[in-house]
């Protein structure tokens, strides 16, 4: 093998070792520095320089050992790209390329909101599992998905299942995948439902995103058909003067009642266009507002980290706080296994597998190329969640928890939340909420919880400060709209995959409901999916409580699970390879997963506190309304909410039992293999011989 | 030499949003398919076809 087509990095020259010796000293450093840090206030450059060190000295050698001891790949192979080259699905693609457009997919609003929701436990535990989860789990698991997708002709995480563990397997796969898509988008519904309600301005100009994509989807297919660039630049400047024209709107009493709602109101009209976005046809709709999105989330994430390196703004917010005993406002529960739980996404996110496996690898012209694509993109995605850490952070504690707490935990008035939250040793005043919501061209920030309006808040200023203060409103209302613009892209692509799933399923009983053609059909399978997610979105926002506080735990546990099952999966091929020695690489993750999963699963059960257990709270309603303690209007809501705690225990059990069919199924498939029983062969693909010349310039 | 990165750069973007496609299925068709005979789709049945193609699946993540 001539050196140019080696996978394995070169040994280290002492230069090397001492630069690297550096790096790893920095590191140590800067993460010390955080987790030992008690102060007033410690800059946010050491969280930049703690990560910066962490993801380098994980990606030169853990992630070149995975590459090269454990999956052992092999550049001289031909890729699926290659081999199935058809100019469509499967196209040899610059690494780069593929880089990107594999970040664009992984990178969604889950990693923005995770660590600002978790910053109630303090700075220190959320920034600390997003660097170890990431490096030692998420990367990892992006990594090895993508590369055994790739040895299978780009299979997607569930046909895998089916392959390698056998039909159960393959069903709790198919099973888990639906499940985690309704409360994803139900729970994202709900983010920027809480963002929007009672904001004409935030709600102005989300709306006026749905025309605008209307308006680019017509100018890319009948006005400059294909142009994909010239109509984005197009869009973008309108989303920015929808930015600047909700103000406007804002400002005149006569248009402001058009744009003010309450919380089920905006619910349902979400869920109104979240089943016109699924049965419209693409173009129209979903393809033009995602090229909107993908452009606005790389571009404001560019911009986010530029200003904060630049500005090095302090964090405010102590290392840990009270609430790691379980008394958090924001949601119930204690340190562990819930930060674990609350920071899915930028840590390790399941959902990822379904990226890995499936897109990407139809389009890897080299497997040497995995490497940075499937380990390095999750890197990046992980430095995002840190970015949001460090924006929920820089605000003071008492604002932070002012914004993000619900009125059902800390009084409905001002003045009651402020001597609440003040009472924890986090003082903040009617004032100060009222001078920044004055600010932030809001008429209240109290109780705006789901986590974008606070998001919005350090953004807004972090921005402020560095591209020119006086326009908090207008970046505040930038940042809600970058939110919610992605957040609906997240939701119209989800819809319409677990429609698709939902009709796969469907058509082995009646083939008619599996053609995706059959109108009627798409109608059908869309209302029930919709109905599903609608559902959720919709007790959400009736919830005293916020919704967030049920739902946010419940989307966390089932998005772990999901990485659990890709990492079942992944385990098992590793044994079936002979590699058992070297399993430890998912195993560790795999069982730190199966952990926190169960032992959350079992709280949000079984915990007899009625913040935190959901049969405790379902019985501590009935015996209310049995003892006749409710107000005879709140009745029937009641009955509303204790039924929903019931299905959310429901959900609940049946994520640990799907978790625990595939872990036991891995162990009956590994225990065969290990004793030489007979067991599902392994199905990669047979080795051919790359042929590609490689025209592009590689690093 | 500044000329030749911005080029690059700007083919990267061109690549990445997906604004060259339909370049590179009319090079496509004519290495692959311009022997079968008939004619490459116009650049709009292109369009709508690949846009169709694109959100077949899993695209977009939480």
């Amino acid at each position: 093998m001539s050196a140019a087509n080696d996978a394995r990095p070169r040994p280290l020259t002492p230069l090397g070792m001492l630069l690297w010796f550096a790096v790893a000293l920095t590191g140590a450093a800067a993460v010390g520095g955080i987790a030992l840090h008690r102060g007033e206030s410690i800059n946010s450059l050491w969280f930049i320089v703690a990560a910066i060190c962490v993801y380098a000295i994980g990606y030169r050698f853990y992630s070149a050992f995975i590459a090269a001891k454990v999956l052992v790949i092999d550049p001289t192979r031909a890729t699926p790209a290659e081999r199935f080259n058809d100019g469509r699905d499967f196209v040899p693609t610059n690494k780069w390329i593929v880089f990107g457009h594999h970040f664009a997919a992984i990178a969604g609003p889950g990693p923005l909101i995770g660590p600002t929701l978790a910053a109630q436990f303090g700075y220190l535990p959320g920034t600390l599992w997003i660097l170890i989860g990431a490096v030692l789990g998420g990367c990892v698991q992006d990594f090895v998905i993508l590369f055994f997708s790739t040895r299978r002709n780009g299979r997607s995480l569930g046909q895998m299942a089916r392959h390698e563990l056998g039909p159960v397997g393959g069903i709790a796969a198919l099973l888990g995948v639906m499940t985690i898509m309704i409360i994803l988008i139900a729970v994202l519904g709900l983010v920027v439902v809480n963002a929007m309600k009672h904001s004409p301005w935030a709600t102005s100009t989300v709306a006026a995103t749905i025309p605008i994509a209307i308006l680019i989807g017509l100018y890319m297919r009948n006005i400059r058909p294909g142009r994909v660039l010239e109509g984005s630049l197009l869009g973008l400047a309108l989303l920015l003067f929808a930015v600047w024209g909700g103000g406007w709107i804002d400002h005149q009493p006569a248009l402001r009642g058009w744009f003010d709602y309450e919380g089920p109101d905006l619910a349902l009209m979400v869920i109104g266009y979240g089943f016109a976005a699924a049965v419209l046809p693409v173009w129209l709709l979903l393809a033009p507002r995602d090229y909107l999105s993908t452009f606005m989330k790389l571009g404001t994430i560019i911009a986010l980290a530029i200003a904060i390196v630049v500005l090095r703004p302090d964090i405010k917010m102590p290392a840990l706080t009270q609430f790691i005993d379980g008394t958090g406002p924001i949601f119930g529960g204690t340190l562990f296994p819930f930060v674990f739980i609350t920071i899915a996404c930028g840590a390790i996110s399941g959902f990822h597998a379904l990226i890995s496996s499936g897109t990407t690898p139809k389009l890897l012209s080299n497997e040497r190329d995995m490497r940075m694509i499937g380990y390095g993109g999750m890197m990046m995605e992980s430095f995002v969640a840190i970015m949001a850490m460090i924006a929920a952070t820089v605000l003071d504690p008492g604002v932070f928890f002012a914004i993000n707490s619900p009125a059902g935990v800390v009084g409905a008035e001002p003045a009651a939340a402020v001597a609440m939250i003040s009472s924890w040793g986090f003082p903040v005043t009617v004032e100060q909420m009222e001078t920044l919501a004055r600010e932030m061209g809001e008429a209240t920030l109290f109780a705006r919880t789901g986590g974008a309006p606070s998001l919005a808040v350090g953004m807004a200023s972090i921005f402020a400060s560095a591209f020119g203060a006086g326009l908090l409103a207008m970046w505040y209302h930038f940042a809600i709209m970058f939110e919610a613009l992605f957040i609906l892209t997240t939701l119209d692509a989800g819809t319409r995959v677990a429609r698709f799933m939902l009709q796969d399923m469907l058509g082995n009983v009646i083939p008619a409901l599996g053609r995706t053609s059959w109108y009627p059909g798409v109608l059908l399978t869309s209302g029930v999916v919709v109905a599903a997610w609608g559902y959720f979105l919709y007790m959400g926002t009736i919830d005293p409580l916020g919704g967030i506080n049920s739902l946010w735990p419940l989307f966390g546990i089932s998005n772990q699970m999901l990485a659990a099952i890709a990492l079942c999966v992944a385990t098992t091929i590793l044994i079936k390879s002979r590699k058992a020695r070297y399993a430890w690489v998912t195993v560790v993750p795999l069982t730190w997963l199966v952990t926190i999963t169960s032992s959350a699963a079992w709280i949000k059960l079984f915990s007899p506190e009625v913040g935190i257990g959901f049969i405790a709270k379902a019985n501590d309603l009935a015996a209310k309304l049995g003892a006749g303690s409710i107000p005879p209007e709140k009745i029937a809501q009641t009955q509303q909410i204790i039924f929903n705690q019931r299905l959310d225990a429901l959900l609940t059990m049946l994520f640990l039992v799907l978790t625990w069919v595939l872990v036991i199924d891995t162990l009956r498939v590994s225990l065969r293999v290990l004793r030489g029983r007979a067991h599902p062969p392994l199905s990669e693909a047979p080795h051919e011989p790359t042929r590609l010349v490689e025209d592009w310039v590689r690093d | 030499m500044a000329m030749r990165a911005l080029q690059r750069l700007w083919n990267f973007v061109r690549r990445m949003s997906g604004d060259d496609a339909y370049e590179r299925y009319l090079e496509h068709w004519r290495v692959h398919h311009a022997a079968d005979g008939g004619q490459p789709l116009s650049r709009q049945a292109f369009f709508k076809a690949e846009q169709e193609r694109k959100w077949n699946g899993v695209r977009r993540c939480c």
